[in-house]
């Protein structure tokens, strides 16, 4: 049964009117940190809206990448982000096999419990943590950093790599243990590989929380040469009157990484997210 | 359920390969969630603060009492419940709608995706400052855009509710994409026969998506709503940085944010961490009860 030409067309129309209001909605504020950081120093205070303002200049980018110590925060946190990305995958894609294939006593608990450590405040957990990682001498390295950004990762991870892994047919397991795996193979190399959407997604999402934290890195991390990129942004931005220009710059180049990454992974993304019950 | 067998299978064989799977998961929580948890649920009852920072005594549930006695108790409580709810009704609402726009088939669907889940892929603490410059009063391009409608400017920043509703058009807008990737994969794994089947029997395009979309959507999108509820709750980020430590006068706080402010700028610790005890006990109540619907309307 087919609607009217018409009426079909109009369907048409409103359907794009209204993915262009999204477009909009979503991509104008990102726009306006690309111009803010264009802006020439008298600009920076405008009622102009144009999307480029008038004598566009790349000198906070200069500033940032020649003046700061940008490659220093870059290192720390490609170092930061990468670690807790490649140690949140790992221990995700473990213990979400556990929780998907195994029945042991306790597991729905557990799975509540995961879910249960993003309730507190995750703030009120920073001074005990600072007294932990004091007693074991991790203060003021990029490792004790790692290790909060894994915890504060991983229930997620785990959530997600649980539930993709109840998708996968067990069968397929079974047939390699029939052909003389061993539980560890069977895992390594059927279900691990078919996995690859939601490991996909675990290491962005970690990555993500390494890139982006500051809270736990401004109270662990003291030393200016361990700052990250968000430390170091912050430090622009609380001059914020006068490096306003050179803190969206920032901004831009903090975001691209992360933006490519979202935009080659996107397939991925809807693919892999799938948050599995505490039941299945 | 051929799974059956195989499950027994690896309870028997796996039992003890699934402890050491889970056993590097269990020390990294315990030592960076669960330990520092119970020193907070232990600080809260004692007084600990500037004033008793080395000596702080056991006070039983003085916190605890003086917490409900708050005159600004309540509105802020109150407050966190409209914030978490207003996002989330507005997160599932968008994402769902925006699912269902990208779920046709749309000429240049994989760059409308993309473009919608840049917010998602900001850092968060990015996009509540440029948010906060967007509400700026005179120079903020919300409000040059309402005025080249015709509109008058509004003090975003300058009052209690305006502040709040500022912060949480951002959270709106940094959330919605999450929802819409999970939407996206549950419609993906709708069959196309259903809504053919439904078309067949003479069903509307409004109860098609009553009857099979909706239903079909509640079990990725209720472990989502789940997650997302916590971590609106909890969102520290968007109402520090956009109201600006909840400016004016305090008045745009939600519970984490006063529960910061108490701790950090007043060093109130043992107070902080009697009201986080709080902040947690509320949430899992909950999402206990919204897990319990859930699950019963699901049959």
């Amino acid at each position: 049964m087919r609607a009217r030409p018409a009426a079909r067309l109009w369907s048409h129309v409103w359907v794009h009117a209204l993915v262009w209001l999204f477009v909009l909605f979503s991509v104008y504020p990102i726009l306006q940190v690309v111009n803010v950081s264009l802006r020439p120093g008298d600009q920076l205070y405008t009622t102009d809206l144009r999307l480029i303002p008038r004598d566009a200049t790349l000198d906070a980018y200069r500033a940032i990448l020649f003046d700061k110590p940008f490659p220093t925060w870059l290192r720390n946190s490609l170092l930061v982000s990468a670690s807790t990305a490649l140690i949140g995958v790992s221990l995700a894609s473990l213990a979400g096999y556990a929780f998907s294939r195994s029945r042991f006593r306790g597991r729905g608990a557990a799975l509540q419990g995961i879910l249960v450590t993003q309730m507190f405040p995750a703030t009120m957990l920073l001074l005990p943590l600072y007294m932990i990682m004091r007693k074991v001498q991790l203060v003021d390295t990029l490792l004790g950093v790692v290790i909060a950004y894994v915890a504060t990762a991983l229930p997620f991870c785990v959530w997600t790599m649980k539930g993709y892994y109840d998708t996968i047919p067990v069968d397929l397991e079974e047939a390699a243990l029939i052909d003389g795996a061993s539980r560890f193979q069977a895992f390594r190399r059927v279900t691990l590989p078919l996995s690859a959407p939601a490991l996909v997604i675990t290491g962005l999402f970690s990555f993500m929380t390494g890139w982006s934290e500051f809270i736990v890195a401004r109270v662990m991390l003291p030393s200016a040469e361990l700052h990250t990129l968000p430390l170091g942004l912050e430090s622009l931005a609380s001059t914020y009157q006068t490096e306003w220009a050179n803190y969206a710059a920032g901004s831009v180049l903090v975001c691209i990484p992360v933006v490519v990454l979202f935009l080659l992974l996107s397939r991925y993304l809807i693919s892999g997210l799938t948050l599995g019950g505490v039941k299945g | 359920m051929s799974a059956r067998g195989a499950v027994a299978d690896l309870e028997s064989r796996g039992g003890r390969l699934a402890l050491w799977f889970l056993a590097p998961t269990a020390a990294v929580l315990l030592l960076v969630v669960a330990y520092p948890f119970l020193y907070n649920v232990g600080m809260s009852f004692t007084n600990w603060n500037m004033f008793h920072f080395r000596d702080p005594a056991f006070n039983g549930l003085a916190n605890y009492a003086k917490l409900l006695r708050e005159p600004e108790f309540l509105s802020v409580l109150l407050r966190t419940f409209l914030w978490t709810g207003v996002n989330l009704v507005f997160h599932v609402t968008l994402g769902v709608g925006a699912a269902l726009l990208l779920n046709r088939r749309l000429p240049g669907r994989p760059l409308y995706r993309a473009l919608l889940i840049l917010p998602w892929a900001m850092p968060q603490y990015i996009s509540a400052l440029t948010w906060r410059g967007m509400f700026n009063l005179e120079y903020g391009s919300v409000n040059l855009l309402l005025g080249k409608l015709g509109l008058g400017a509004v003090g975003w920043l300058g009052g209690e509710w305006t502040a709040f509703a500022a912060a949480t058009i951002t959270n709106i807008w940094l959330g919605f994409p999450f929802i819409m990737v999970v939407a996206l994969g549950g419609l993906q794994s709708i069959p196309e026969e259903l809504y053919e089947a439904a078309r067949i029997d003479g069903a509307g395009a409004w109860r098609r998506f009553t009857a099979i979309t909706l239903p079909m959507l509640r079990p990725v999108l209720t472990p989502a709503i789940v997650l997302g509820t916590i971590w609106t709750f909890n969102n520290l980020n968007v109402i520090w940085l956009v109201t600006k430590q909840g400016e004016p006068g305090d008045k745009s706080h939600i519970l984490v944010t006063y529960v910061y402010k108490a701790a950090f700028t007043y060093y109130r610790y043992g107070y902080a961490a009697a009201f986080s005890v709080f902040i947690f006990l509320t949430l899992f109540g909950i999402v206990k009860i919204y897990q319990r619907t859930a699950d019963r309307e699901a049959f």
